[in-house]
């Protein structure tokens, strides 16, 4: 049971496990906790699959930012009366069942084909200590076009929400 | 320390367990904050996808699409809570149930 | 040594050991800071300051220490206890965390990660739920508040000083920590001195990271009553403050490290100056700082007016003597590995003790800024200017890189000026930071 496994399930266990913890609570504030972990986790096996500067992009960006914005929006609209009241809608058990059923799907697909990938795999080389370099040369190189239009993407969505949760005086 | 020596067929599952789940959350919670969440559950799955492929494959594609992604659920969760926030404002609530009404 | 531990765990055991000694020591180093803030704030009040505890308030500390854990907990009735519990928890957690990148010394760092200093933002910005959570969890409209207000400012200024920082790294070429010290030594020169202005930048932002005034409106006492903090008490009132002194000591360190040099002896060596001359001068600084430490404490011994105080005077100069000896012997006998080691610890501490005394000169010399104030300083003023820094830096770097131009100083002046001048500009433009908000809503 190597260190690499024992991260992984750790991980992984704590990822799923707080995700189920935050799709059913009843408190928001306790959700959007269990979310943290979750994504905090993700981030973790991130960490494990060597991609380190994914790792802190997700904890400042995801966690740090995203975040924090929901939190406060939880904040600035919580009621005390959600607490007493049903938290899950009518089609609850159809919805249920159906997303069962595409997990289940999909997951026979992925089972029978275990170990089955086609190319094999590049050697699972020792970890470039320049990871960050190279996704800052692939950024600016050869994916500079969606750079820009990604900033141009948050210009964009940054006045939008300025402008939705603008008080009209 | 050697990168992750686990398979991506494992990650792949981990994927589909995050995926499921925030399916599940998106289609039968009725707070519409919740229903967000469960949105950046699913893109977080995603995530995974991307960069356990880019660890098998060796290349830095993988994250850099990881991080468009993170950028691009970054910019809807903004846009979408400045939407529940003008929508409370105006109906006081954040159930999805209740903003079944086009025009007061 | 090595012989003893088997070879699985040997690369953990050093790191452990330094884990063990920083979180063992950093709650004493930090209630040694408050000491230092209260003794500092009454010099510049022309008072005194504590004194009645121990000599000179030395065990003053200790003694609060003492009262904070022996006070009743209390707990709001209708607040979320779990919440409560580990909002405190995460905060100090985080800052604690935040010190395993921080390096104190050539070999005294728990992890050199690549990314240590884009890790120690992200932790640094996972602080921030201690004080959301914690506001929150208090069900109380003064703590949720303070504790939105808060979490906006921190969240404002981590843009900014991250820029500040970001004008600092292109010199680095690396965001290791070790990279960046090693790299001012390669280039010979401390970062501070090529991009002051990212230093000065990164400085402000940091003061409004950490709470600390003039960017304290959150946890005033004569606002919001105690902002987040209001309803929390005894142990878990001593657990914010420590976090709020670890997070200072953390900004502290990424300032000495990314713009002071980190562990580097601030004056070039003299024995490669001056090739020949057997001992190196600078070597000699600490014992000479501690000695005269010693001296001074030994001298106020006599004059305490109880006896228990003398004593603990006499022992403090006892302290410092040993230190200066052991200073002394690592400068003339140890080796070249260890010599280093507690130079470098001892540079470094001191010029994260220089930074923290401008957090403390600043907070007893500029006015509480108002919170749209603040706002508008962060977005407004700060985030364009270290955008036109690292705009200007960047410019530098490229004319360093592209064309060869080996001293980039004149770039680095003139950028400099030009944001300076921005600076000017927007301050003299547009509205003014302290003018009365229009009726804008919020």
């Amino acid at each position: 049971m190597s260190l690499d496994k024992i991260l992984f399930c750790f991980f992984a266990a704590l990822a799923v496990g707080s995700a189920v913890l935050m799709v059913t609570r009843r408190n928001i504030v306790h959700s959007a906790v269990f979310l943290i972990t979750t994504l905090l986790a993700t981030a973790g096996i991130f960490l494990q699959l060597g991609a380190e500067f994914l790792f802190v992009v997700q904890v400042i960006l995801y966690v740090g930012g995203i975040m924090v914005l929901f939190v406060f929006v939880i904040m600035l609209v919580n009621l005390d009366v959600s607490l007493r009241i049903p938290q899950f809608n009518r089609q609850r058990w159809i919805a249920g069942v159906l997303a069962l059923v595409l997990g289940a799907q999909v997951f026979l697909a992925l089972w029978t084909g275990r170990g089955l990938l086609s190319l094999p795999p590049k050697r699972l080389a020792e970890l470039s200590p320049r990871n960050t370099e190279a996704v800052g040369q692939a950024l600016f190189s050869t994916y500079v076009l969606p750079l820009e239009i990604a900033s141009v993407l948050l210009l964009v969505a940054m006045i939008g929400a300025v402008v939705m949760a603008k008080r009209r005086v | 320390m050697a990168a992750s020596t686990i398979a991506p067929d494992y990650y792949l599952l981990l994927s589909l367990a995050l995926f499921t789940i925030g399916v599940i959350g998106v289609l039968t919670r009725r707070n519409v904050i919740v229903v967000l969440m469960s949105i950046e559950l699913i893109l977080n799955a995603v995530n995974i996808n991307l960069v356990a492929f880019s660890r098998y494959w060796g290349s830095v594609d993988g994250q850099v699409f990881a991080i468009f992604v993170i950028t691009d659920a970054a910019a809807e969760a903004a846009v979408g809570l400045g939407i529940i926030l003008a929508f409370f404002r105006n109906r006081e609530t954040v159930l999805a149930d209740e903003m079944d009404m086009l025009k007061w | 040594m090595s012989h003893l531990i088997p070879p699985a765990i040997q690369p953990y055991v050093l790191p452990v050991l330094w884990g063990v000694v920083i979180v063992a020591v950093l709650p004493l180093l930090a209630g040694y800071i408050v000491l230092l803030e209260r003794k500092v704030m009454a010099d510049m009040q022309a008072r005194l300051g504590p004194m009645r505890v121990g000599p000179h308030g030395l065990l003053q500390p200790i003694a609060d220490a003492v009262k904070l854990l022996l006070k009743e907990d209390v707990i709001p009735q209708n607040a979320d206890r779990f919440m409560f519990w580990v909002a405190p928890l995460i905060s100090v957690t985080m800052a604690l965390v935040a010190y395993s990148a921080m390096p104190f010394g050539p070999s005294f760092q728990v992890a050199d990660l690549n990314v240590g200093l884009l890790f120690i933002l992200a932790v640094s910005s996972l602080g921030i739920y201690g004080i959301v959570l914690g506001g929150w969890a208090s069900n109380s409209h003064y703590s949720l508040l303070g504790a939105l207000r808060s979490a906006a400012q921190l969240v404002s200024y981590e843009t900014a000083a991250g820029l500040g920082l970001v004008s600092g790294l292109l010199f680095a070429g690396s965001l290791s920590m070790r990279d960046i010290v090693q790299a001012q030594k390669d280039q010979g020169v401390w970062f501070v001195f090529w991009v002051p202005i990212g230093f000065f930048i990164y400085l402000v932002g940091s003061i409004a990271e950490t709470n600390r005034a003039p960017f304290d409106l959150p946890e005033a006492e004569s606002e919001l009553v105690a902002g987040y903090m209001t309803e929390y008490s005894g142990f878990r009132w001593s657990l914010y403050f420590l976090a709020e002194y670890a997070n200072m000591i953390i900004v502290a360190g990424v300032a000495a490290t990314l713009f002071l040099g980190g562990w580097l002896r601030p004056f070039p060596s003299f024995k490669e100056q001056f090739p020949g001359t057997s001992i190196e001068f600078m070597d000699l600084l600490p014992a000479l700082v501690f000695f005269a430490l010693a001296a001074y404490c030994l001298r106020l011994a006599p004059r305490q007016p109880v006896g228990v105080q003398k004593l603990v005077m006499a022992m403090v100069a006892g302290l410092c003597g040993v230190l200066a000896a052991a200073m002394a012997a690592a400068a003339a006998f140890a080796p070249e590995a260890v010599r280093q080691g507690v130079f470098g610890g001892f540079w470094f501490m001191a010029k994260v003790m220089l930074y923290l005394y401008a957090f403390l000169w600043i907070r007893f010399t500029f006015p509480r800024y108002r919170f749209d104030q603040l706002m508008r300083l962060g977005w407004r003023f700060l985030i364009p200017l270290a955008l036109v820094n690292v705009i200007g830096v960047g410019v530098a770097i490229v004319l360093r890189e592209q064309w060869g131009w080996k001293h980039p100083e004149g770039t680095l002046i003139l950028t400099t000026l030009a944001t300076l001048g921005v600076a000017v500009w927007l301050a003299s433009s547009g509205e003014k930071p302290g003018a009365a908000p229009a009726a804008e809503g919020e």
